[in-house]
């Protein structure tokens, strides 16, 4: 089996093995998986920014947000079925992904992160400000009678579990062919030196634009399918906490790996869901295994692999 | 002790059991063991607020649950069952907030969850509670259940909503304080409440609200503001929650100095707070809504005392072990008084096992008056079981000499306003 064989089928092997999970696992942990994909699915988004173009945004949740709220404001306000609002949520991130590129790819290193997280939290206090529409802190619930996609009831837990597990593989697979593309590679060589792609001739501003539209906009898509296969639309999601959160997952899973972001998002939900059971300081519990992993796995789980075992690991 | 309407009474529910006693022998051996399981304790999963912005809340939920499940068990249980609490911390987070509902139906297979007080936490965890069909008891006085935006899995019994509480506030401010109002409160949704109710409730009255200052949340200085209340103000009504509300009293009293108009404000923002504490002197003489009285009144009631020596609050609403320690009194009743619905709900609708959490809802809402009594320290309430929301009594108290002192109680029937749903048309 050649190298790039192997790597497809290590990919594809996650995604056939999170399917036939449907079908085995205890319900709790049934539902965990499907809300962990959505999950991983953002960070899936965040990973094409952050570990392949090297650009470290504190903004994501302005897209997860506008995935979010583009979904669940025509769902209440306009009376959209699930798959225009869908489509709309999909598109608010793009488009506010494609407007925040504009001026926050003006900057570069520390002061990208603080504009990306200045815009984000401009973002959360709109939706605060526009309470009358968006209920502000409290958000607002997505009935179930309006989470009924094509006839199939989104909150049904087996429903649930393959919508989740769709939007998760395409992400997955979008971002494996990416990064092995020429366009992935290009970014990749931006991380690494930009100065020097530049000099070979590429328009590294077209293409980091590019990569902040189509990490926005993956992001907007784990937010829009998040608030309609768990009911609930919140300003909580579109907090500094929550622009957090996948840089964690994505360093604890490996940055600029395709499997990181999964990985990262599932060590983290179970870290912090099963010390809870032990202690009330669980993060504590959660903060020293990010310390012990920055200190031992550097470049994460994956990462880790990558460099020991798997060296062509994308 | 709870009345019953629509024909669910505890002796219908004792015979129901009889005949399901009698009819179990007749039953094959796998089935009778399913009865005999019924002995193991009831699981009730508690929310907690233990991390994140809701914590001083959760700590003295949890206070008062460990003291309203100790009472309950040591009375015998539910059904002569055990009550076993499993807590689970949420974070104050919504996100988390459902997976805990999702952790306590599907892998504690907890009977029902309760305990939720931050209206984010409850309407985010709440259409989780709905699908798996978890009976989902919140003690958050948010209007989200009463307004019909959640499900018949979600019952607040055991505190009053805020719009109750804001409109029963109205009469006695515009009787006794003024009619023109102006309000301060923060800007997003639980402020929003505020403005929107008493507003209604005060132009109700012949009353009106001159000005509505909202601030933006992320406020840490107030007094700019305060210019923007009009000179005619008779009543400055505020609520602030959060640690800026310390800044906030300070500011305000500077500004105003010794002449300023009445003030009323919603205890939410001094919650877990001394009211003693230094900065604090501006609020002397100002009146605060409490959901129970924090000081132990003049004519405090047998069960008020009961109540405060079982959960370890001493008379000035601190902590008996350690007096800085100020309790979150004026909503953590709620707790005590939920678990006492769900003891009486429980035995009521004869409840066995989870499969007969349909049973429970509907026994709760067939729940009307409940008299004051130790179930019910606060005092008496009526359940209404449409909106599956509760209505009782509101206090106005008066700091003097650092103490709250309670200055009028409101009738029931000042805090009714028309049902808005109805859940029972929703299927169980």
């Amino acid at each position: 089996m050649s190298a790039s064989a192997r790597i497809i089928a290590l990919h594809l092997g996650l995604l056939v093995l999170l399917f036939a999970l449907q079908f085995i696992l205890p319900a709790y942990h049934h539902g965990n998986l499907a809300r962990i994909m959505v999950l991983a699915t953002y960070a899936v988004g965040y990973n094409i920014l952050f570990g392949y173009t090297g650009l470290l945004s504190l903004g994501h949740a302005l897209f997860f947000a506008a995935g979010m709220y583009g979904m669940g404001l025509t769902i209440q306000h306009m009376g959209f079925t699930p798959a225009p609002a869908l489509i709309v949520g999909i598109l608010a991130g793009a488009l506010v992904s494609g407007a925040l590129a504009l001026l926050a790819l003006r900057t570069v290193g520390v002061s990208f992160m603080i504009v990306t997280l200045m815009f984000a939290q401009a973002g959360y206090l709109t939706v605060l400000y526009f309470g009358e529409y968006t209920r502000g802190d409290e958000g607002f619930v997505i009935q179930q009678a309006q989470r009924i996609l094509w006839g199939i009831d989104l909150s049904d837990a087996t429903n649930r579990y393959f919508a989740a597990w769709a939007l998760f593989s395409v992400s997955f697979i979008v971002s494996l062919w990416l990064v092995r593309s020429p366009f992935g590679r290009t970014l990749v060589a931006i991380r690494e030196n930009e100065e020097r792609v530049r000099m070979l001739g590429y328009d590294t501003y077209r293409h980091k634009l590019a990569a902040m539209v189509i990490s926005g906009t993956i992001s907007a898509a784990a937010g829009a399918f998040y608030g309609l296969l768990f009911g609930y639309a919140g300003a909580s999601f579109a907090s500094v906490q929550y622009s957090i959160f996948p840089l964690l997952w994505v360093l604890l899973g490996g940055a600029g790996t395709v499997l990181g972001p999964f990985v990262g998002t599932l060590f983290m939900f179970y870290l912090i869901d099963l010390s809870s059971g032990v202690t009330s300081a669980y993060l504590l519990i959660a903060g020293l295994a990010l310390v012990l992993l920055t200190l031992f796995a550097p470049q994460g789980l994956v990462g880790e692999i990558r460099r020991r075992i798997w060296k062509d690991l994308p | 002790m709870t009345k019953l309407i629509n024909g669910t009474t505890r002796r219908g529910a004792l015979k129901t059991l009889a005949g399901a006693a009698a009819g179990a022998t007749a039953l094959p051996l796998w089935a009778r063991y399913a009865q005999a399981s019924s002995s193991e304790p009831i699981k009730i999963g508690f929310q907690q607020h233990s991390t994140g912005i809701g914590a001083a809340y959760g700590r003295w939920y949890g206070r008062t649950t460990d003291a309203a499940v100790k009472l309950i068990n040591e009375g015998g249980g539910i059904n002569g069952r055990m009550i076993e609490l499993i807590a689970e911390d949420d974070g104050t987070d919504p996100k988390r907030g459902a997976e805990v509902v999702e952790k306590f139906a599907t892998q504690h297979n907890c009977d029902v969850g309760f305990g939720t007080l931050f209206s984010h936490v409850v309407i985010g965890s709440s259409p989780r509670a709905g699908e798996l069909k978890l009976p989902y008891f919140v003690v958050s006085e948010g209007h989200h259940v009463a307004s019909g935006m959640l499900n018949r899995y979600t019952l607040q019994p055991g505190i009053t909503d805020v719009k109750s509480q804001v409109q029963a506030m109205a009469p006695y401010v515009s009787e006794n304080l003024g009619k023109k109002v102006t309000m301060i409160f923060p800007d997003f949704a639980f402020g929003h409440d505020h403005r929107d109710f008493f507003s209604a409730a005060i132009e109700a009255q012949g009353g009106e609200v001159l000005e509505k200052i909202a601030i933006p949340p992320t406020e840490t200085s107030f007094t700019k503001y305060f210019p923007q209340i009009p000179r005619e103000t008779e009543v400055l009504y505020h609520v602030m929650v959060g640690p800026a509300v310390l800044t906030f009293v300070k500011e305000l009293g500077e500004f105003f100095g010794p002449s300023s108009p009445a003030i009323f404000g919603f205890i939410d923002s001094l919650e877990a707070v001394d009211i003693a504490s230094p900065g604090l002197e501006f609020l002397e003489g100002t009146y605060f809504w409490e959901g129970n009285p924090r000081y132990a009144q003049a004519d405090q009631t047998e069960h008020d005392k009961f109540f405060r020596a079982a959960v370890g609050v001493d008379d000035n609403g601190a902590s008996v072990s350690d007096p800085t320690d100020v309790s979150t009194y004026a909503h953590m009743f709620g707790c005590w008084e939920t678990l006492h619905i769900i003891k009486a709900g429980m035995e009521a609708s004869g409840y066995q096992g989870t499969g007969d959490r349909a049973k429970l809802i509907e026994a709760v809402e067939a729940m009307t008056d409940m008299p004051e009594s130790q179930a019910h320290p606060q005092g008496a309430k009526v359940f209404n079981g449409k909106t599956h929301q509760v209505f009782g009594h509101q206090y106005i108290s008066r700091v003097e000499e650092g103490k709250l002192v309670r200055v009028h109680t409101t009738s029931i029937e000042d805090t009714l306003y028309p049902d808005e749903v109805d859940y029972t048309t929703q299927p169980l």
